[in-house]
């Protein structure tokens, strides 16, 4: 390496780029989470350290709509994880472990779907499919829209890591007379559990978080978190408001580290 | 998987609850936001023993969309304006109240007992009435603001510091004002003129936004705002110096009503919940938070006594007339559609 | 997010080939309920005629493609010239989301770069970091940025008390926001990929290019770039189509006054338009776009493919 004229590796400007980068992404959230400590009412002014926005979100007057929003939130996004991530392992298994066969691109294809239809689209489909078949919306159509778009997130770390998993293991067992149950049960699964839990746990953020679709499908008087903030919001940003986002942000900081240290552990 | 498969378990047991708790006493509001005190609503569902659930909109055609979007059937009351009402009747969305149902039904003020859009009340009953029109901040301008011109044909310290609602009805009624033509002309060159000059005063616009109306004047983020009467008092009270315009070309006036909406899930309760607003000193409490008048005799003597004085209510000698939205038929309709698209595209 | 995502994916084995039809039938039936007849019904639904105020009826017309395409003037009544209110929409959109596109790129390229040419013990963590403002709610990220945007706000405070600029700036409600607010939507998605595509580069090509005389820079554009160029073609897939249908920031950010197809879109709906029938159309013609650009690039992939072998 010590033969070239000069470093091929670094390009002036480039660390400077990267720390702008790294500004660009931050520094918003930053801003939100200083000023959610901020003891004024007035989001433009600051008056000192304070928790008074973090009691407000527990127990002011709108405590009540951000609680139910945040359960169903949470329900939501428990379920549609839970069902997609199952969902997508016996996918997954079929994909990768099912030999080649006629149906399987249009299967990839299929499962690629919602990735590849912009959001938007999918709301509005999801909307006129609901509408059109009489389906009362409310919690349930937020929950199977929810599941749809959930399958291909769990699917990817899950076909990834089984992907990398040879099926010397399952071959072996079932030398040993184990049945091909037994075989998947006992063998396939725990091997492939790191992947099912990143899968599980990218499918509840994703869940977790969207907005569009979720709007577009919800019933009456039925809000997740981001509806009920994108309502708050639109009124005008107030500490609060401030003070729920830099909750989630550490909600999802969280959720992301443990999944990283996961997958990590598991190299 | 275990622990997955037991917080399944539990998360659909919950869902299962959550659905079977406002199985029994519920009532579902379709409501404009920030408009009802919750203390309010909380009265009434203490009072009454219902759960209560409400979504907003933020226009009167918003809430027509959503409806016609299958939101019927799902909302028991909604809160349309005047003309939105006969709308809303015509388009067969309301149920009819029944001689008798209402209890509070005498306690209609008689100027609101029989109005053009709802005749006899089938339909509705009185919720809120005022005005729109918009609001200067006088830090920024101190000239004349009572004029239609200030929204569209602004001095130049005003350019590009104009917020308008996001409302058909209410831009075009302003836009029609200022241009003196009746609200459903069918003149073309009328129409050709009206879109002309909105096309001009667009250049002059930074927003369309209704429910951030009050937040952009108070943050200071606009100098002038298109906004309603009550909501522009709230601004005032923020601590904005801003002064509320009654042009001399016109302004608009309006009227919420609270409307029972065809195959409301709780029929009872709606009816109850009418009744309730109906109560003078329940009504003068919503008066007293949206700071816009009330249509129920003997609500004055609950309501806040600057109400009576605000500014935004007592229109100077200057003020031209204040005029109710008109419907169109559909043909006329169709073209102040494509009008309202070719402005906000 | 798009394309290639779920990937072509190898096989690895078929212990589970009788079963397979079973353990892909929840996912047919979920999928195509939920994803593939919607779109199909949607489809169904831009050749109905629209019903005054909301709703649709039942009976066939083009009238929505129509009415994209066609101006018939301010009364509806004049023969069919090329109407501009749409297209100038979606070439808005096109536009703001390949700037946003190209700003992610200039932004993104040498923060991928420069993550890839650590030492591969601190890679996963560079990467982490990229990532985790990922993971936190778009809205709250537009909500930031539109607080960070605000005439009072941050940016304007700080330009102002260091002297680069003498007064606030006009910020919020601009094309330039709903720009900034794109770009720093989807970021992420322009670093990771091109980090993948540098971390497989092999360095030796960059040394025998400098031995043989190539300038810094030269090396980069001639040999380099074409050697990266498929992860920097999926980042820009991945930073462009959903920067085209987006919602939120256009509507929080550019004040819902310059649409895009998304806000377009959602007003045929929820707001006051209320035209089903064309609502649907403007959809389909999105994703007909998207498809498009998704059929361009597994072409590109399936030929690069074929040349590497």
């Amino acid at each position: 390496m010590s033969r070239a004229r000069f470093d091929v590796k670094s390009y002036p400007g480039f660390v400077q780029l990267t720390v702008l980068c790294l500004l660009i992404l931050y520094l918003p959230l930053m801003v939100v989470a200083v000023y959610s400590f901020n003891a004024s009412a007035s989001i433009v002014n600051w008056e000192g350290f304070s928790l008074r926005w973090y009691a407000d979100v527990f127990t002011g007057p709108e405590s009540a709509k951000f609680k139910l929003a945040a359960r169903n939130s949470f329900i939501i996004a428990i379920t549609a994880a839970t069902v997609a991530t199952a969902i997508a392992t016996l996918a997954a298994t079929a994909m990768i472990r099912g030999g080649r066969f006629r149906l399987r691109v249009l299967s990839l294809g299929l499962i690629s779907l919602p990735l590849m239809v912009p959001e938007i689209v999918t709301a509005v489909a999801t909307l006129i499919f609901f509408n059109t078949i009489g389906f009362e919306r409310g919690t349930l159509t937020i929950l199977l829209a929810h599941i749809a778009f959930c399958i291909p997130f769990a699917y990817l770390p899950i076909s990834a890591r089984m992907q990398g998993i040879e099926d010397t293991y399952e071959q072996a067992a079932l030398d040993l007379y184990a049945t091909k149950r037994q075989a998947f049960t006992r063998v396939l699964l725990p091997l492939m559990m790191p992947g099912i839990v990143s899968g599980y746990l990218l499918a509840f953020i994703i869940s977790l978080d969207d907005f569009i679709i979720t709007n577009f499908v919800k019933g009456a008087g039925v809000e997740t978190l981001p509806t009920a903030i994108f309502g708050a919001v639109k009124q005008g940003l107030k500490p609060n408001i401030m003070a729920i986002s830099t909750m989630l942000v550490g909600f999802s900081i969280i959720m992301v580290t443990v999944s990283y240290f996961v997958g990590k552990k598991d190299n | 998987m275990k622990n997955i498969l037991k917080s399944t378990i539990a998360a659909s047991a919950l869902l299962a609850a959550a659905g079977a708790a406002q199985a029994e006493g519920k009532l579902a509001i379709y409501h404009w936001f920030e408009y009802i005190p919750q203390e309010l609503l909380d009265k009434f569902a203490a009072e009454h023993d219902v759960e209560i659930v409400m979504d907003t909109y933020d226009s009167n055609e918003a809430l027509l969309a959503s409806l016609k979007a299958g939101a019927m059937g799902t909302y028991d009351v909604a809160v349309p304006g005047d003309y939105m009402v006969k709308i809303m009747a015509g388009e067969g969305l309301l149920d009819t109240i029944g001689e008798g149902e209402l209890s509070n039904k005498g306690n209609i003020a008689p100027k609101w007992a029989d109005p053009a859009f709802d005749p006899g009340r089938r339909h509705s009953i009185p919720y809120q009435w005022g005005s729109t029109s918009f609001m200067v901040n006088r830090d920024v301008y101190q000239g004349d603001i009572n004029t239609t011109d200030i929204l569209f044909n602004p001095p130049a310290e005003l350019s590009g510091k104009i917020n308008m609602l996001d409302s058909q009805g209410e831009v075009l009624a302003m836009a029609s004002l200022h241009m003196g033509i009746p609200q459903c002309s069918t003149d073309r060159e009328q129409l050709k003129a009206l879109n002309d000059m909105l096309q001009e005063a667009k250049q002059h616009w930074a927003s369309f936004n209704s429910d951030t109306a009050k937040e952009v004047l108070v943050s200071g983020d606009v100098a002038v705002g298109q906004i309603y009467d009550g909501f522009g008092a709230k601004a005032r009270a923020e601590g904005a110096n801003v002064e509320y315009a009654f042009p001399t070309q016109g302004y608009v006036v309006w009227m919420d009503n609270v409307v029972l909406l065809k195959d409301a899930p709780n029929r009872e309760n709606a009816l109850k919940f009418m009744d309730f607003l109906l109560e003078p000193e329940n009504i003068a409490a919503v008066s007293n938070y949206a700071r816009y008048g009330a249509g129920v005799t003997g609500a004055g003597e609950h309501m806040d006594p600057e109400l009576a004085t605000q500014p935004e209510s007592n229109p100077p000698e200057t003020a031209g007339a204040g005029v109710f939205i008109e419907v169109c038929d559909q043909q006329t309709q169709e073209v102040y559609d494509r009008i309202w698209t070719a402005l906000k595209k | 997010m798009a394309g290639g995502a779920a990937g072509g994916g190898g096989t690895q084995g078929d212990t589970y080939k009788e079963a397979r039809t079973w353990l892909l039938l929840p996912t047919w039936v979920t999928l195509s309920i939920l994803v593939l007849v919607p779109v199909l019904l949607m489809l169904v639904y831009s050749f109905l005629t629209k019903e005054f105020r909301g709703g649709v009826i039942w009976e066939f017309t083009f009238a929505a493609y129509d009415q994209f395409f066609c101006d018939r003037g301010l009364f509806g009544d004049e023969p069919c010239s090329i109407e501009w209110t749409y297209l100038n929409i979606f070439w808005r959109s096109i536009w703001q989301a390949g700037l946003a596109t190209i700003l992610s790129l200039v932004i993104g390229f040498p923060t991928a770069y420069f993550i890839a040419t650590r030492p591969a013990r601190v890679r996963p963590l560079w990467v982490f970091l990229i990532t985790i403002p990922y993971w936190v709610n778009l809205l709250i990220r537009t909500v930031s940025m539109r607080f960070m945007l605000r005439e009072e706000g941050p940016l304007n405070n700080f330009l102002v008390w260091s002297g680069i600029a003498d007064a606030p700036l006009q910020m919020i409600n601009t094309n330039f926001a709903v720009q900034i607010g794109l770009f720093y939507s989807y970021l992420p998605f322009m670093v990771l990929p091109i980090y993948a595509a540098v971390e497989r580069y092999n360095f030796s090509l960059s040394e025998a290019a400098a031995d043989l005389y190539a300038s810094k820079w030269t090396t980069l554009r001639r040999i380099v770039l074409p050697a990266v160029r498929p992860g920097v073609i999926a980042g820009c897939i991945l930073v462009f189509v959903p920067s085209l249908g987006a919602f939120l920031a256009p509507d929080l950010l550019g004040g819902a006054k310059n649409f895009m197809i998304g806000s377009l879109i959602e007003e045929q709906f929820k707001g006051n338009a209320g035209n089903w029938p064309f609502g649907a159309a403007a959809s389909m013609i999105l994703l007909s776009m998207v498809l498009v650009i998704l059929m361009i690039y597994a072409r590109q992939q399936a030929r690069a493919g074929g040349e590497e072998r």
